[in-house]
């Protein structure tokens, strides 16, 4: 077997690939969070409820009404999209222009009634969600085991997230994304209607959310509260790749799922925590993060 | 039809606006026809700027008349005041910084058939065409001028509404600037100014209104801006 730095390639890919996945989901949703925050300028509480939301709906398409995986995929975050716009539609549009508090009190409270709402159904025990039956088993890499769904995890966030950016960074509709952000009202008044373009950004953000949420059924079991543990990391990971970047978001969270696995193998103790430390640092050297724009 | 053809392409009649709490405009009476530069004058905090953006619908909340093309738009959002055919050039310019030379050019959607081509634009502002790889708020104060002009020209909108087009600039681009908008007159274009800079409107404009206190205190044509000289001193206190 081979050893590295004195421990088994089998433990540190594994970890690493776990820490890859990790990292895949603080992505997808920091990214949510990132577009979010530009457009609305809304801390988006409600994101870690809302990725628990998607990965019920996977699980409800399958129990309910025999609809698998695959179609999940699609069918969840557009469910969850369409809840996003409702949310935004009767309710945070009416922030609009106040205080940033206001935007992050509302949305903390629909993340509380939501998962209370499934919680006080389901309890706080995991419900199963099986692996695909065209993603089962893996493969041995010779240096370490590669289960299939996980690595398809992996580069599927990938794929979303890079197109995302492409989109914002590349096209058309991104420079009117850019844009409003900057100034939403002479981009209204070149005939340009923003407040739609909002609502449907929530929608957007949020549906990643979902999209990540079914992703993890599969790995970790589906739980009311899967989102509430999960949030915290991924707005630390915010904090720390500055909210001003759509890149910097995708980065930071595959580099610190990476930093989470290996802190795993070396110091497991700390594997917790380091995020956070990672994040006082980076707040003391750098206060809008590594990639944010300061104001 | 034949009434809306031949009546002001902008008309408002007792226009009100506020910002927040604070009454900005009192009844406004002016009117723009088809092919007209129309020049607003009048001191700082006049209202000048607020009746831009009031015609755009985009103050806190505005009253009385604003009609285009005989359609009444004041309970209209500014999205759709914008896709019947006007078109704004603000104060501080607005370019984005997130936004390249180019994609700040493209970004107004076409409202109307029959805007300007980029090769036309870059015929007006050859600068442009030499910087559009570049950030948008990394043009100079002129080129970021010209950008903000050359932008809404691709709309097709008929009526241009400059905010003080040549604020900040350097004499030798304020005539480039006098050139492009009397060219933009000659292709069709309404055009309605506010204006500090008098010697630079004086070579532009058809017609005048004066503003005081969010009123329309006085009007003349250019053909009689020598008999109100005396006047128009006494107003923007030159």
């Amino acid at each position: 077997m081979i050893q590295i730095l004195g421990i088994s390639s089998q433990a540190l890919f594994g970890q690493l690939l776990l820490g890859l996945i990790n990292g895949a989901f603080y992505a997808l949703l920091s990214l949510g969070l990132a577009v979010i925050f530009g457009m609305l300028n809304i801390v988006n509480f409600a994101h870690g409820a809302l990725y628990m939301v998607g990965a019920f709906c996977a699980y409800f398409l399958l129990n309910w009404f025999g609809i698998g995986y695959w179609p999940a995929l699609l069918i969840a975050p557009l469910v969850v999209g369409l809840f996003g716009v409702i949310i935004e539609r009767t309710m945070l549009q009416r922030l609009a222009g106040l205080d940033h508090l206001y935007g992050l009190l509302l949305t903390f409270g629909v993340a509380l009634i939501v998962q209370g709402v499934f919680q006080y159904q389901y309890g706080s025990s995991g419900l199963p969600y099986e692996i695909p039956d065209s993603l089962k088993g893996g493969r041995n890499l010779g240096f370490m085991y590669l289960p299939n769904y996980r690595a398809w995890v992996v580069i599927f966030s990938l794929v979303v997230c890079l197109a995302t950016w492409y989109v914002i960074e590349k096209t058309k509709l991104g420079a009117y994304l850019r844009a409003a952000t900057e100034n939403p009202t002479i981009v209204r008044a070149f005939g340009v209607n923003v407040p739609l373009m909002i609502t449907l950004t929530y929608g957007f953000g949020v549906a990643l959310a979902a999209l990540a949420g079914v992703l993890a059924a599969p790995i970790n079991q589906v739980r009311p509260l899967m989102g509430a543990d999960f949030i915290i990391v991924v707005f630390a990971v915010v904090v720390i790749g500055g909210m001003g970047s759509i890149m910097g978001s995708i980065l930071t969270g595959f580099l610190l799922g990476l930093i989470e696995g290996l802190t795993k193998v070396f110091y497991p103790e700390a594997s917790n925590t380091v995020v956070f430390v990672i994040m006082a640092i980076v707040l003391l050297i750098k206060p809008a993060g590594l990639f944010g724009r300061t104001a | 039809m034949r009434d809306v053809a031949q009546g002001p392409l902008l008309d408002l009649s007792g226009l009100e606006a506020w910002y927040g709490e604070s009454h900005i405009l009192h009844g406004v009476d002016m009117n723009v026809r088809r092919g007209e530069v129309v020049c607003l004058l009048g001191r700082n905090g006049a209202g000048k700027s607020t009746t831009l953006r009031s015609i755009m619908g985009i103050v806190g909340k505005r009253k009385g008349s604003v009609k285009f093309e005989g359609v009444e738009t004041i309970s209209m959002a500014s999205d759709r005041i914008a896709r019947l055919g006007l078109a704004f050039c603000p104060e501080e310019r607005a370019i984005f910084s997130s936004l390249d030379v180019k994609e700040n050019l493209l970004l107004p959607p076409q409202v109307k058939p029959g805007g300007l081509s980029l090769d036309q634009i870059f015929e007006l502002f050859p600068n442009l065409k030499e910087r559009l790889s570049s950030q948008g708020t990394k043009l100079s104060g002129g080129e970021q001028q010209m950008l903000a002009i050359g932008r809404i020209l691709r709309t097709g909108a008929q009526l241009l509404l400059l905010d003080e087009p040549t604020e900040g600039l350097a004499p030798v681009i304020i005539q480039q600037i006098g050139v492009t908008i009397r060219k933009l007159k000659e292709q069709g274009f309404t055009i309605l100014l506010v204006e500090q800079n008098f010697r630079f409107a004086a070579t532009l404009a058809d017609r005048y209104y004066v503003m005081e206190h969010g009123k329309i205190i006085d009007s003349f044509a250019n053909s009689e801006l020598e008999a109100n000289m005396e006047k128009l001193h006494d107003y923007l206190g030159v």
